[in-house]
């Protein structure tokens, strides 16, 4: 795999080869785990292995949590309380599934920001950008319909708008709403098909994700400088490149580590922090919440939907020039699912042919910008549609969309690059000195000075 | 032989389509059952028709039943309301339709237009029936004269309506949807 000159696995003894003439599992095993991996990643790099503990983690206390959850509507709210007052650990499986989602999502975005920042999304891995963009797609959708089983107040109402967003569709919306509840309202029969797809979902995200890794490792991770590793020669790889195991799994645990630390002093001593009062009171389809808010990690996505209401030109011009079919409502819908189309096609619309951001001066500015604006979306999310917010929430929308389609196809033309290093093993050396670790480098032939 | 050939490729494309298009048509025959049953089921659609007692309802005030999932609310309107709900001209209306079932096709959201007759067929406009959901994103309307307009005020996302349902500013599109219903004695009303 890789494309990258490595050592294969060969099997040494009787039962080794007997098993891989007829199944070369420990083959595919040996050569994922002792991928060559470019030996400058930096911290940034820990975030894969972050979700893949999240999503194991989600799935094994989600099938533990299923056992003592009951999908329906008068006994899902009892049920959320029995499994925390009754069940043996109840209570620590709920809570490390709650906020397991928020670190998820943690995760998610800071993988997905470092991405846009060194370049990962540019080709050739433009397919395990799109792949990661389907697996984000599904979480949010797993984690909306997770958010609604508790059947608290926000369960609902966030569902009833959620689900509103697809009713707003011109001609056939009324119709797709009616299907996907399963009757006029939120009721029982959305509750029972979203615990069937919150089970389901995150078995399609394991599939993806082992897509996900089969497409980089086919390419090849990318590394803070951008830089291809040498393929020229095994030599040359392997002064780029140090393989995954043990290298980089064990930087990764530790970092793994660390960061439960924080997340269990979470589950421990505040695990309600980030969710929200109302979702314990149960759901009651004649009183919405004063203020209805989506979980956090929904926020910027839910600015930019609430953001194009009927005063803004563009929704107008839209509406007059549609014949009405595309309506304030209908654009806000179209707006916050653009929002993640058009991150999914940064690899076309960033015609920069230097790779990682490190080296791009101005790309530099307008990425902190998008980083600061993505807190702002999520902080005006956050707030009531009123006064000075919707403005906030518009210029933010504007800039969401304004870095992909205009600044990142412009940055490549207008932008004078820095200059990169040749290789990676230049850049490590850089970084750490040319002693540091650089043992059949190519650059060692050179004599160390006397000291 | 070349004929042959020729044939057997004509042949061949035709049992190729033809194969493909029954192909086509059993995985849909197949799957449409299986979209068709998240469906509502027959005793959700069942549930249909409601009669409300609507005799403890004295002007001013509002009552909220659960019809189909969701609320509907019924307010007796004081002569204040009436008269601000009618001192607003139809052109100045963010959605300028009814929005009632009631009526025959897209009349104008004037304020007899928007209320119901009484048992008498009498329209004083007191009695205003609506469905309470927002046309924006479907939460429920704060009533008893909230809002900038002396109606209704949706929390989620800022929508005014005034003392006839009408929107009057925010983001929900239309008028506060009427459902179907008539007075079917002196104090009951029919749902559906």
């Amino acid at each position: 795999m890789s494309g990258i000159p490595h050592d294969h696995y060969e099997p040494k003894s009787g039962g080794e080869k007997w098993l891989h003439k007829r199944l070369p599992i420990v083959s595919l095993m040996y050569d994922a785990l002792m991928l060559p991996t470019p030996k400058n990643l930096n911290w940034m790099w820990i975030f894969g292995i972050v979700l893949m503990f999240c999503l194991v983690m989600q799935i094994i206390t989600g099938v533990l949590l299923a056992m003592h959850y009951t999908p329906h509507v008068d006994f899902a709210f009892a049920s959320v309380e029995h499994i925390m007052r009754n069940v043996n650990g109840g209570w620590a499986l709920r809570y490390i599934h709650q906020n397991g989602a928020s670190l998820f999502f943690i995760a998610v975005y800071m993988h997905i920001f470092r991405g846009l920042y060194y370049g990962s999304y540019k080709a050739p891995r433009e397919v395990t950008w799109i792949i990661g963009m389907l697996i984000y797609v599904l979480m949010m959708g797993t984690a909306f319909m997770g958010y609604v089983l508790p059947w608290g107040q926000m369960s609902f109402w966030g569902a009833t708008v959620i689900t509103g967003l697809f009713g707003a569709i011109p001609f056939i919306g009324e119709g797709i709403q009616t299907w996907l509840l399963g009757g006029p309202a939120v009721d029982n029969a959305t509750l029972n098909r979203f615990l069937s797809l919150h089970f389901l979902l995150p078995f399609v995200i394991l599939g993806l994700v082992i897509v996900h890794i089969w497409a980089f490792h086919t390419t090849g991770n990318n590394n803070p400088t951008g830089v291809e590793v040498r393929r020229t020669s095994k030599k040359e790889a392997e002064a780029d490149t140090l393989p995954f195991w043990p290298y980089f799994v064990i930087k990764d645990l530790f970092a793994l580590a660390v960061i439960l630390v924080v997340f269990f002093a979470i589950v421990g001593f505040i695990p309600n922090f980030l969710g929200h009062p109302d979702n314990y009171i149960e759901a009651n389809a004649l009183a919405t919440p004063a203020h209805i808010v989506p979980e956090w990690y929904f926020l910027p996505f839910y600015a930019i939907l609430r953001a194009f209401d009927g005063e803004v030109w563009v929704v107008i011009a839209a509406d007059f020039l549609t014949g009405g079919i595309v309506d304030a409502k209908f654009f806000g819908v179209i707006a916050m699912f653009g929002a993640i189309v058009v991150m999914a096609l940064a690899p076309w619309l960033d015609t920069s042919s230097v790779r990682s951001g490190r080296y791009r001066p101005m790309f530099k500015l307008w990425f902190a910008i998008f980083i600061v604006n993505f807190f702002v979306l999520t902080w005006v999310g956050a707030r009531p549609a009123e006064g000075i917010y919707p403005y906030i929430a518009l210029i933010g929308s504007a800039y969401w969309f304004a870095y992909f389609l205009v600044i990142l196809p412009l940055l490549g033309v207008i932008e004078k690059p820095l200059p990169q290093p040749q290789t990676i093993e230049e850049d490590f050396n850089d970084h750490y000195g040319k002693d540091y670790g650089s043992s059949g480098g190519t650059a060692a032939a050179k004599p160390t000075p006397a000291e | 032989m070349s004929h042959a050939d020729d044939n057997s490729s004509t042949r061949r494309d035709f049992l190729y389509y033809a194969a493909g298009g029954v192909g086509a048509v059993t995985v849909g025959a197949g799957v449409w059952p299986l979209v068709n049953s998240m469906n509502p089921s027959a005793d959700v659609q069942a549930a249909s028709q409601l009669r409300v007692d609507i005799s403890g309802v004295d002007i001013g005030t509002q009552l909220t039943v659960l019809f189909l999932g969701k609320p509907v609310f019924v307010r007796h309107r004081t002569p204040e309301e009436i008269a601000a709900a009618n001192a607003v001209p139809v052109e100045d209306l963010v959605d300028p339709i009814a929005r009632n079932p009631n009526l025959e096709g897209d009349q104008p959201a004037t304020d007899i237009n928007r209320t119901i007759n009484d048992f008498n067929g009498e329209n004083t406009e007191e009695w205003l029936v609506m469905i309470g959901v927002c046309t924006h994103l479907g939460c429920v309307p704060i009533g008893d004269g909230a809002g900038d307009f002396g109606g209704w005020f949706c929390p989620c996302h800022g929508s005014h309506y005034d003392s006839a349902g009408r929107i009057r500013r925010g983001p929900a599109p239309e008028n506060l949807h009427i459902p179907m219903v008539e007075f079917v004695d002196e104090t009951t009303i029919l749902l559906g």
